[in-house]
């Protein structure tokens, strides 16, 4: 019986590991092929099937002006904003999140629930909802087509995600421990970036992750709000998508652009399993 | 000079949390606050830490309005019942947070810290991790943070609680000499707990509590041998005080169809219905005594808790060695007669065998 169980649990891991590998392999494959690889006959692997060629690569970095398509700036523009957007959106998400785990607010018929729900309200509805809204208010301040705006309309999406998670993680934390740094002669702040932060780590650790994957792969609000000026990664990619589709170049920038949410799960992962993040409080 | 509260009511949404306290305790005393949960005892050890703001009634210390200041700027110490450290901070470093917030000097740090793990018995832990410590070792260094910054109020609410049996015995015992040697004459200890026990050893001015409200003060001493009303008596005993409605009559007291000899120090009360009350310790088991059926048998440590039943009265003997009991089987029990306490129709003490103190 166990034996049949461990036969099917690694059957599954396997099944689902070449599901998920696959078709990166069969993309890094890919970025080393020519038009001539790609399209005569199904080829796989290099050397054997085809003659690599760096050129998919190389076409990335070279400016258009000499025939390139150029992803080192939409790349850099991408990591200013969503790094940009989610600092933003953790600082202000985690004391957003901390008031609203602490302290009791009245006004009116609002309660701390509705204030945590109308941030969570913000990713319930869909994104397109908001695309109208967001091209007046960036066009009215001028900051339509401008990496400003980008990080304005990022921390709108990213911050409510920040909340969200901070929430749950400071409701977990005892409220005896800010009680005790009190009492100890902090004052509320002291209490606050004394006692509490430092102890919240995970938890911003985690609430990091996911506005840097949300921000990162955004597409639909990237796509809207620029034109010329500012390009983001993920919309240069689909713009590579041309009368002749290069499959070698479009390969190299998806699997370039995917490359930094591996290295933060790896990261992250290595990190929570280490257990000095896990269980740092009970 | 001394910490005063008077008439403090705490009703958060219309609830009584704590309703009319008074208080004045003094420097260089151990006062002990015992309630069972949700009495009200850690309520109002955040309402002396400043924790939490009462609704109406005054609070001063050292002829200052303590209410007006806040918990930062009051000098007191508080342990939790849940082991509260700072999980990011080694012990070294827990211990001196608070001496580090009050700007003291390196040598001094130094001096009050060694002294403080010396007291806990914590010596050579210094670097360790919280996380990697065990429920009482983190509890010490909780005492430990509280004895190094010699507060002038130090609060502990319901230390030994969270700790296994055997821990507990151990820690307090060590709490008394702690407290003993450890502690300045300049300071209030203010230590709330539900087991009687803790109350009986502590042996310090004691505070009956009970849905917020005060039940009785007084010595240990006088509460063991004087509970003011039905209620302290089953507050303050552990087991609580057997409680039998009766009749007293000239020469006997009777209860579900067992007379008992009357005891010399009921000869003054009138005769009429009583609650009749004795401790699970004077209740003996005997071929000679009355019948009852047990209900449930519990071990604790070296002794028997028997839960027994007859006619409407259930009561719970205590049988100091470990025996094995079925349930449902009749035993016979024997009353000590000479420890019954009697209270009238309010539930009022009228009668103890160590005599009524105020009338």
């Amino acid at each position: 019986m166990h034996k049949i169980y461990t036969f099917l649990k690694y059957t599954f891991i396997t099944l689902w590991t070449v599901f998920i590998v696959a078709p990166f392999l069969w993309a890094i494959s890919t970025s080393f092929k020519d038009f001539q690889s790609v399209n005569s006959k199904v080829t796989y692997i290099p050397w054997l099937d085809f003659e690599p060629t760096l050129e998919g690569w190389r076409v990335l970095v070279k400016s258009p002006a000499r025939g390139g398509v150029d992803i080192v700036e939409p790349y850099f523009n991408s990591i200013f904003v969503t790094c940009t957007a989610s600092l933003i959106s953790i600082i202000l998400g985690t004391l957003a999140a901390y008031a609203l785990s602490r302290f009791t607010f009245k006004a009116g018929f609002v309660r701390n629930n509705d204030i945590t729900f109308f941030f969570i309200s913000q990713r319930i509805m869909p994104p397109i909802v908001l695309s109208i809204p967001f091209f007046i208010f960036l066009s009215t301040i001028g900051l339509l087509d401008s990496l400003l705006g980008l990080v304005v309309v990022y921390i709108v999406l990213l911050m409510p995600i920040a909340v969200w998670i901070m929430v749950d993680f400071f409701n977990r934390v005892p409220k005896e421990l800010d009680e005790t740094a009190l009492i100890d002669g902090c004052n509320p702040y002291q209490a606050f970036y004394k006692v509490v932060l430092p102890n919240s780590i995970p938890g911003l650790i985690v609430a990091g992750m996911f506005c840097i994957i949300f921000g990162w792969i955004d597409f639909f609000f990237a796509f809207i709000l620029t034109f010329t000026e500012v390009q983001l990664l993920p919309v240069k990619v689909v713009a590579l998508n041309s009368s002749i589709t290069p499959w070698w170049s479009l390969s190299a920038s998806a699997l370039i652009s995917v490359a930094p949410l591996i290295i933060v799960a790896f990261v992250v992962e290595r990190y929570l399993s280490k257990g000095n993040l896990s269980g740092a409080l009970k | 000079m001394n910490l005063i509260g008077k008439n403090i009511t705490y009703k958060p949404d219309n609830q009584f949390h704590l309703k009319d306290v008074s208080f004045d305790f003094k420097k260089g005393n151990l006062y002990t606050i015992l309630g069972r949960t949700l009495s009200g005892k850690t309520t109002f050890l955040k309402t002396i830490a400043g924790l939490l703001t009462p609704d109406t009634g005054e609070l001063s210390f050292e002829d200052k309005d303590f209410r007006k200041i806040p918990v930062w700027e009051r000098n007191v110490a508080m342990v939790y019942q849940q082991f509260i450290n700072y999980p990011h901070l080694n012990v070294y470093e827990n211990i001196i947070f608070p001496l580090k917030q009050r700007k003291l000097s390196e040598e001094q740090i130094k001096i009050d810290v060694e002294g403080a793990l010396k007291t806990v018995g914590l010596v050579g832990f210094e670097n360790r991790k919280i996380q990697e410590l065990s429920g009482g070792q983190q509890q010490r260094v909780a005492l430990a943070r509280s004895l190094a910054k010699k507060a002038k109020i130090l609060l502990l609410d319901e230390p030994l609680v969270n700790l296994d049996y055997k821990l507990r015995e151990q820690l307090r015992e060590e709490f008394k000499r702690i407290f003993s040697e450890g502690l300045s004459q300049d300071t209030i200890l203010i230590y709330s707990t539900t087991d009687p026990q803790e109350v009986m050893e502590l042996n310090g001015e004691v505070i009956v509590l009970d849905e917020g409200k005060v039940l009785q003060k007084g010595a240990a001493k006088e509460i063991f041998e004087n509970p003011k009303n039905l209620k302290v008596a089953e507050i303050s005993n552990d087991p609580p005080m057997n409680i039998l409605k009766g009749i007293k009559s000239s020469n006997e007291l009777n209860f579900e169809n067992i007379s008992i000899n009357l005891p010399t120090y009921f000869k003054n009360l009138e005769d009429q219905n009583y609650y009749f009350g004795i401790r699970a310790s004077e209740i003996k088991l005997d071929n000679k005594g009355e019948e009852f059926e047990i209900e449930l048998a519990e071990i604790s440590g070296s002794e028997t808790l028997l839960h027994l039943k007859r006619g409407d009265s259930k009561i719970i003997a205590l049988i100091e060695e470990v025996m094995n009991f079925k349930i449902h089987e009749k035993v016979k029990v024997k009353f000590n007669e000479n420890k019954f306490y009697a209270f009238n129709n309010n539930e009022e003490l009228v009668s103890s065998p160590y005599g009524v103190l105020n009338g």
